[in-house]
Formats: structure tokens, C-alpha cells, sequence
């Protein structure tokens, strides 16, 4: 039987060459110059490496509280609680990022935040997963691989941000980006599907995205390791923190003003 | 009056199980893709297709590679088919073009319970109304179950 020719070879000599040398202009425009988007390029046929990790400031200062833009932007890109799924009890349903309001007991400064998935560099999920599901993407994505999970959900008790969740209710129509089906376990995707396509399609997480439009941009997402990147300026910039920095677990998900 | 009865209903016997024994095995109707040619020529698709999206499935989750030419979202755009009243079917209905063979075959699939069975946006569900109006629902909904 012929065995599937790899992917990659789906992409001829000459359209290779031509993102190359895109790639090649953007970088060198000129001394000193570079074109941020375009140094993120990465043709759709190309595997994720890890000379990228995906990761995210967020600002808890712009936060508004009250607003969740990024939460229904995520359930709408997500196709979240939709069919059955509204039947779940609310402890059950989806939630891939939720707001959290904090009040300091001592000052009563209160602070309001999204949390989700914090696609750690020591993920806890992916060491306790009997199966192999629960992995970390070479550019720092974690992810639930649906067609190995069995549905265990120790990645949901080892999580020490609650970030996870388990389908309870049989889907239908869900949204062709997103495959979700009942009984495997889920979170924030960083919507790997947007952040995968080719540098003219590529796009922020509908979070972030939903939180420019709003005119908050509290969320800025980029590429931790690229030093050019406006996430990484914004980190050397100011002074950030991870939530629960005493795990020693590195998360992408960095906040600002807690 | 009854011996006449009688043979009418041998004759319809006779001639019921003449035809069932004249007609060909019976074959599954494929519908053909909405596009010229699929990404590979029929027969190689027909005999390997599994292993394709199976590759493809790994390459895409793992990899972050999607390229279009054996995507399953590729393969569920072109492959439609419509029911009578022009709605494009899902895969409960015995119509959908994996059914159509898979039915046949009794080869049971469960890409479905994952993936979307329709184009998103073409579907004839209610996929999209119901996203937009849980968007405007608060974020803890009532348990409509009990």
C-alpha cells in the first residue's frame, strides 16, 4: 500500500523558496528595521519548532471589571455551551477563560483578571496523563489530544488553575476550527487554529482580540522568545508576575498589577 | 372465488422472489464531491483514505501543520450532500456522503462526535443562532434539566 506522502512535500520547491525570501525581506527591511508580523512567519506546511512559545501579558490594571468581552469572544470562536450543552449545570459547563475579581482584604484594592489555560513550561496536566493526550506543543501550546484522551480528568486535578473541562453532553454542529465531543477533557487553546495559519491570516486569540476591539487592550500576545515581539518589550518593560510562581511551572500566561 | 385467490397470491410469490433473484447485489450509491477531482484519484482514496486523514490528523494536532490538501475540513467542505429541501445533511441523516458508503460497509466512524459534519455556516442546524444567542446569555445559565 503507498504510504501517505509526508505533508510537507504538499508544498512545491518554488512556493517554499517565495516564503523564504518573504520571510528573508520582512526580517532585513531595513538596519534596524523589522517587520514584527512577518517575523513570525511560518508557512502552513512548516511544524511548529520551538525557536517560538506563544505566551501573553495581561494587564490587570486596563481590565475592566464587569466586562467579558474575552469570555464570550472565546465561547463564540470556541462554539462553547451551545445544543445539549446548555443543560449542563453551571459547575459542569464549558470554560476555557473566565474573569476572576480578587479584593485585598487589607487595602480593599480590587483587581479584576481572565484566567485560562497558562500553557506552562512544566505543565502538571501533561505528567499526570496516563495516556499521552494532554501534551505541550513544541512552541509552548497546551493542548488535549481528543482522539487519545480517554476522559480521566487528572489533568483537571492537577491543574492548579482550574483551567480545565470536561464535555458531559453529546454535541452536535460544532464550530469545523474546533473539534469537541463528549467525553474528553478541554481548555484554552490559545486558538492554535488562528495562530497557525500563514502570516497574512494570522491572528490573536479571539480573547485578545475581543479586548482591543473593546478598547481595553489589556491582553497582548506574541512571542516570548522573539526580543522584537511587543509582548516581550512590554515583559522587559515592566514588571510582571505569574500566578503561583511558587510551583516553579513557568506559565505563558503573564499578569501585570497583582 | 378462493381457488382464484389463491393462485393470485403464488403468482405475486413467484414473481417477488424472481426479481429479488434476477437483481444485481446491491451497491451503495456514492454521491459524487462538489469539486472536478478529489486530491487524489478516486480509487487511491476509496482503499486509503483512512490512512490520509489519519496522518494528516496527527500532523495538524501535534505539528500545527494545516495544509489544505487532505484536511478533514477540506474533505467535509467539498463532500455535501443536500437533502430535498436544498439543506446540507448532516451525518445522522443516511444520506451524508461517509454514510453513504460506511452504512454499506458496516464500518462504524466516530469522527463525528468531534468533528463538524457540515460546513460551519452551511450547516442546516442551528449552530450558528444558538452561538450568537449564548453569547448574549449571562455567563451562569439556569439548569434547564430540572
Amino acid at each position: 500500500m503507498n504510504k501517505p506522502e509526508a505533508a510537507s512535500s504538499g508544498l512545491s520547491r518554488r512556493k517554499f523558496l517565495t516564503a523564504g525570501a518573504a520571510t528573508a525581506a520582512g526580517v532585513t527591511v531595513a538596519p534596524g528595521i523589522s517587520l514584527l508580523s512577518v517575523a513570525h512567519a511560518k508557512p502552513v506546511g512548516q511544524a511548529v519548532s520551538d525557536e517560538q512559545r506563544w505566551g501573553m501579558l495581561i494587564d490587570t490594571n486596563k481590565c475592566a471589571k464587569g466586562c467579558s468581552a474575552c469570555v464570550d469572544a472565546c465561547n463564540t470562536e470556541n462554539g462553547l455551551n451551545t445544543g445539549d450543552e446548555q443543560q449542563s449545570r453551571p459547575e459542569q459547563k464549558a470554560q476555557w477563560i473566565r474573569k476572576v475579581d480578587l479584593r485585598d482584604k487589607l487595602t480593599g484594592h480590587e483587581v479584576s483578571l481572565p484566567l485560562m489555560c497558562q500553557h506552562c513550561e512544566n505543565p502538571p496536566c501533561v505528567d499526570v496523563c496516563p495516556t499521552g493526550a494532554s501534551f505541550k506543543r513544541e512552541d509552548g501550546v497546551v493542548l488535549v489530544d481528543k482522539h487519545i484522551c480517554i476522559g480521566c480528568r487528572y489533568c483537571m486535578m492537577a491543574c492548579p488553575y482550574k483551567a480545565r473541562s470536561f464535555i458531559h453532553e453529546e454535541l452536535t454542529h460544532q464550530v469545523e476550527n474546533v473539534p469537541r465531543g463528549k467525553g474528553t477533557v478541554e481548555s484554552c487553546t490559545l486558538c492554535v487554529h488562528r495562530i497557525d495559519e500563514d502570516t497574512n491570516n494570522q491572528r490573536d486569540p479571539a480573547c485578545a482580540e475581543a479586548c482591543n476591539t473593546e478598547g481595553h487592550k489589556a491582553m497582548v500576545f506574541g512571542d516570548l522568545k522573539d526580543s522584537n515581539s511587543t509582548v516581550s518589550k512590554e515583559l522587559k518593560k515592566h514588571s510582571s508576575k505569574a500566578i503561583r510562581e511558587d510551583l516553579g511551572l513557568n506559565p505563558g500566561i503573564r499578569y501585570r498589577g497583582i | 372465488m378462493k381457488y382464484l385467490r389463491m393462485m393470485l397470491v403464488l403468482l405475486t410469490v413467484v414473481l417477488l422472489s424472481s426479481t429479488t433473484a434476477m437483481a444485481e447485489v446491491p451497491s451503495p450509491t456514492i454521491p459524487k464531491g462538489n469539486a472536478d477531482q478529489c486530491v487524489k484519484p478516486t480509487q487511491e482514496m476509496r482503499v486509503n483514505h483512512m490512512e490520509y486523514i489519519l496522518h494528516q490528523r496527527d500532523d495538524t494536532m501535534h505539528k500545527g501543520i494545516r495544509t489544505e490538501q487532505f484536511s478533514f475540513k477540506k474533505c467535509i467542505n467539498c463532500h455535501t450532500v443536500k437533502d430535498d429541501a436544498g439543506k446540507v445533511v448532516t451525518i445522522k441523516d443516511e444520506r451524508h456522503f461517509c454514510n453513504s458508503c460506511h452504512t454499506y460497509v458496516a464500518v462504524k466512524i466516530d469522527c463525528f462526535e468531534c468533528h463538524a459534519s457540515t460546513p460551519t455556516g452551511k450547516a442546516s442546524g442551528n449552530a450558528h443562532s444558538s452561538i450568537d444567542s449564548l453569547s448574549k446569555m449571562s455567563a451562569v445559565g439556569s439548569n434547564n434539566n430540572e
